[in-house]
């Protein structure tokens, strides 16, 4: 069963502005999806949607098979939205937040204490239960928020830029926290602006630019049509001039770091040959970019020119 | 009921809400009304004599309770729910499975019993400088209770439409004041001139102070039953406004 099922979904708004222009969306249940997209892409425009935040000019959404329109109710009970900016009460105490959430969804008082004990203890924070909301730092507040979509046990779980300015710690600690959340069977949607992020979590992609949908497959294959990889070389020795390979295209960017473009059907094993033969140490090496990056940006070229 | 555990989640949120804020919210009424009650019942009212046959004391005591229920029940509403969507914790109620309906029910519930328990804090300060009988309990809870349920809505609307903290202040400024002073608090509208009954009238807050300050002490410038009915036909009609507000997602969805 699809966990998220959108048709021929569109958004103008009253300004004019046509947001989607009537996007085609599946997510399989038990999926890890990325929805990625420039600012302005419309992201957010179908985020809200699908959360029942903004409402659509037509089109069709469907949350494990209960369609928004005639079925809001049970829809909404299928999901947990963890949005991008903090959207609580900040006057209000940890605790009293992911309780009152539970509380929305008609969950009885015991088992909303015991619910919202887990969910704070998931994310860190049962220390920090009775802690004021506007004391805490950033990372702590987007924990909360996850812990508020988290604590009906939603089979969807839609995270907006969880990790958008959240230190690297933290944000790893949310990486684990969220593939062990998609392990225990809940699907989760992640949009980001961090390519990485959506790289090694997310098993299926969709890239929205200008309100339509540019790209929908596996991240797999969508990585396995990269043809030229951009690597950056570190020298144990400095150089005088840029070295000449055949195949290769390198620059050289300091007298002891070299960038070079590597196609997919030469490989890595004949560029190291051809250095040592030269006789040049490399010391290490780094993608230059992210592969998903590079594919990102060619793709939003495209739908932009097109 | 299938939806009572939300809705006992929004009162009690409510609740705490203003009685965790209980200097902005309850000790104010207390120490203005002492200072009404100390200065226009007592000190001046002693040389006014008496109003419709009452003392004057007694006849301004129903109209502050009442106005102070009218103003607080909206402030409640107004404030906390037009915070609520400048914070954007209304987003927390949208993506949950809660009618309109609940969320209405619940904020109102809220404003209702902020202005009920304003009405009586003022109630027991009137206490230190009148004895009053009430004259019908009956009477004087029910307009009460639906005095409160209609400014609760109508600060739910103006919460839902307000755009800036500007907009949440121009009604209970320029609309609520003015016409709870002139609906009667201080004075019966017998003692206007002929144009300004008229006038006077037309505005629904006279009837519903002089229902109270009948069921509280018997003596009304208006006739009881058109007091129920006005009452009535305003919060169905503020009821029926708001779920069409909330249904559309107008202020509060894009």
């Amino acid at each position: 069963m699809n966990a998220l099922s959108i048709r021929n979904l569109r958004k103008t708004y009253n300004n004019g502005y046509e947001a989607l222009k009537g996007i085609d969306l599946d997510v399989e249940e038990g999926d890890f999806f990325a929805l990625l997209g420039p600012n302005g892409a419309g992201k957010s425009t179908a985020i809200g949607i699908i959360s029942s935040l903004v409402n659509s000019s037509s089109g069709s959404v469907s949350i494990f098979g209960h369609d928004l329109k005639t079925q809001l109710s049970r829809a909404k009970s299928c999901l947990g939205m963890v949005p991008q900016e903090v959207n609580f009460n900040q006057f209000d105490t940890v605790r009293s937040i992911v309780m009152n959430q539970a509380g929305y969804y008609g969950m009885p008082r015991k088992l909303a204490i015991q619910r919202t004990e887990y969910c704070l203890k998931q994310m860190d924070l049962w220390d920090k239960r009775d802690t004021v909301s506007r004391r805490l730092s950033g990372g702590m507040k987007r924990r909360v928020m996850i812990a508020r979509a988290m604590v009906h046990a939603p089979k969807l779980l839609i995270l907006d830029e969880p990790t958008a300015g959240v230190d690297i710690e933290i944000r790893r600690s949310m990486w684990k926290m969220m593939q062990s959340l998609n392990e225990s069977g809940t699907t989760i949607i992640l949009t980001t602006h961090y390519l990485e992020e959506a790289e090694s979590l997310c098993r299926n992609i969709a890239i929205i630019d200008q309100g339509k949908i540019v790209e929908h497959s596996d991240m797999a294959s969508l990585l396995a049509r990269i043809n030229i990889e951009h690597f950056v070389l570190d020298l144990a020795e400095p150089l005088d001039k840029t070295p000449v390979i055949p195949g290769y295209q390198l620059e050289r960017v300091t007298d002891k770091v070299l960038n070079v473009e590597v196609p997919k059907k030469l490989g890595l094993n004949q560029l190291f040959v051809q250095l040592s033969a030269l006789n040049i140490k490399v010391l290490s090496l780094k993608n230059k970019s992210n592969r998903l990056e590079q594919l990102f940006m060619d793709l939003i070229d495209t739908s932009t020119a097109g | 009921m299938k939806y009572s555990i939300a809705l006992r989640t929004i009162i009690v949120k409510e609740i705490f809400r203003f009685v965790r804020i209980w200097p902005q919210t309850l000790l104010p009424p207390a120490i203005t009304t002492a200072l009404y009650f100390l200065i226009f019942g007592k000190l001046i009212g002693d040389r006014i004599g008496t109003v419709n046959g009452a003392t004057y004391m007694d006849y301004i005591v129903p109209g502050v309770i009442l106005m102070s229920v009218i103003s607080h029940s909206y402030a409640n509403v107004v404030s906390s729910f037009y915070s609520t969507k400048f914070q954007r914790n209304i987003e927390e109620l949208l993506v949950a499975p809660v009618p309109s309906w609940v969320i209405l029910s619940g904020y109102v519930s809220g404003g209702i019993i902020r202005g009920l328990l304003v009405g009586l804090v003022v109630a027991l300060i009137s206490m230190l400088f009148d004895d009053i009988v009430i004259n019908n309990l009956t009477i004087t809870l029910s307009v009460a209770v639906l005095t409160a349920t209609l400014f609760s809505l109508a600060g739910f609307i103006n919460a839902i439409l307000a755009e800036s903290f500007d907009d949440i202040s121009i009604i209970p400024n320029f609309v609520l004041t003015p016409l709870s002073y002139l609906g009667g608090v201080f004075y019966s509208v017998d003692m206007l001139p002929d144009i300004w009954q008229t006038l006077s009238k037309g505005n629904p807050i006279l009837y519903m102070i002089n229902a109270f300050r009948f069921g509280l002490i018997g003596v009304t410038d208006v006739n009881i039953e058109l007091a129920y009915i006005i009452t009535g036909g305003f919060i169905v009609l503020l009821a029926s406004i708001s779920l069409l507000l909330l249904h559309k997602g107008i202020g509060i969805k894009n």
